[in-house]
């Protein structure tokens, strides 16, 4: 495995070891690195410092639990930590449920393509990359968004960000996901 | 299985689902469309995919408590064991998990009420922000004459309906906002079953259904 390699599937590497070893290392180090960002993410939501901390770890519990749901070929580890997040927020805050499409998942000796892995990968990175380099009156109004601060009457989806390709990406994927149930 | 689908549901819909900003009745069908529609399961995908760019830059001078992981690891042990079989599906059912989950089985498991003509209704329970009901329409019978005070999202299910904006069937989804006067008809065919979701009571033209529309809570 080379450099570059190692940055974008890292964190696929250690939500795999989660679900084959139980490996509590992975697991340290995913939590470093995302737990306080899912705890910022949820104060900026609105929570205060107790009940972040508290929804983040419940989070990264749920991130162990589920670790055999993820699928890095239609998501970065950071996205599918996010929707983990977006719904404890929900309930949280709002006592509501987010009603979630039905799973689907791979057959049972579904290994993950490794070139698809990499590519979704490093496409997610260029999109916070795109994000960040938006003027800012309009990355802050998506971020608004995100952080549950907008209504949805209020959402605007034209957001200035390439998602063509990540987009059309996962379309593959899940045709080549159909072809496989059938 | 996926069945071609020619209405798909908007970008700002999509965008408003990925960020948990929808209310919870109109969250419903967006995730019924989706389980039926991998094209915009995909676009959905996309939108969360922000959301995961917004987490990777939210503010990292956060810090978690000091005895975060320990507790979290805690947390985990006290946990049971995610069961990792799904529950039995019923053959090719008609109603998608999502809506399963919320009516508590298929479409013969739902209490649907009269309203008359043969249409009936079950109003699923959800936060109150907006409603969503599961209607049933005799094939050919035409819903009331209706415009909008707000947002009305209409997934059909089973059957077909027709109206000014074109043929709706299985898996077609119906925005219509306060622009919209329309007469919907089911078409002939097996009876049409759909999922709507409003943020404000339908405004009925007919004098008929205005009266009875407090005593239907339509």
């Amino acid at each position: 495995m080379n450099e570059r390699q190692a940055t974008d599937t890292r964190w696929v590497t250690c939500v795999t070891r989660i679900r084959d070893e139980r490996d509590q290392t992975a697991f340290a180090r995913l939590f470093a690195h995302f737990a306080p960002r899912v705890k910022a993410f949820l104060m900026k939501s609105g929570a205060d410092a107790a009940l972040a901390e508290e929804c983040a770890q419940e989070v990264m519990a749920t991130v162990w639990r589920k670790a055999h749901l993820f699928d890095p070929e239609r998501a970065s580890v950071a996205t599918w930590i996010f929707t983990i997040a977006r719904n404890r927020r929900i309930d949280a805050l709002r006592k509501q449920r987010h009603p979630e499409p039905e799973d689907l998942t791979w057959g049972p000796e579904h290994e993950p393509d490794q070139a698809e892995t990499l590519a979704l990968q490093q496409e997610s990175e260029q999109l916070g990359r795109a994000l960040q380099a938006l003027p800012e009156a309009q990355r802050v109004l998506i971020e608004r968004a995100y952080f549950g601060e907008l209504s949805h009457r209020e959402i605007a989806a034209e957001t200035g960000l390439p998602l063509g390709t990540i987009k059309s990406r996962i379309r593959l994927a899940l045709e080549r996901l159909r072809q496989e149930m059938t | 299985m996926t069945t071609p689908i020619i209405h798909h549901l908007t970008d700002d819909l999509l965008m408003a689902h990925a960020s948990g900003s929808l209310p919870e009745a109109f969250g419903l069908v967006v995730a019924t469309h989706v389980s039926l529609c991998d094209e915009c399961r995909a676009r959905l995908a996309g939108y969360e995919a922000v959301g995961g760019a917004v987490l990777e830059d939210a503010d990292p001078g956060v810090a978690m408590a000091e005895d975060s992981l320990a507790a979290t690891l805690r947390l985990i042990a006290d946990m049971p064991e995610e069961a990792r079989i799904a529950a039995p599906e019923p053959a090719a059912p008609v109603f998608p998990m999502p809506l399963r989950d919320y009516v508590g089985g298929d479409a013969d498991t739902v209490q649907w009420r009269a309203l008359g003509g043969g249409v009936r209704q079950a109003v699923l329970p959800t936060a109150r922000d907006a409603t969503v009901r599961l209607l049933y329409i005799p094939a050919g019978m035409a819903m009331p004459d209706h415009g909008h005070g707000g947002m009305e999202l209409t997934l059909v299910l089973q059957g077909a309906f027709e109206d000014a904006g074109g043929r709706y069937g299985r898996g077609d989804v119906e925005v219509a906002g306060e622009d919209l006067d329309h007469t919907p008809v089911a078409a002939p065919g097996p009876d049409c079953i759909c999922l709507a979701a409003t943020d404000a009571p339908l405004k009925f033209h007919g004098l008929l259904p205005r009266l009875a529309q407090p005593f239907i809570g339509i």
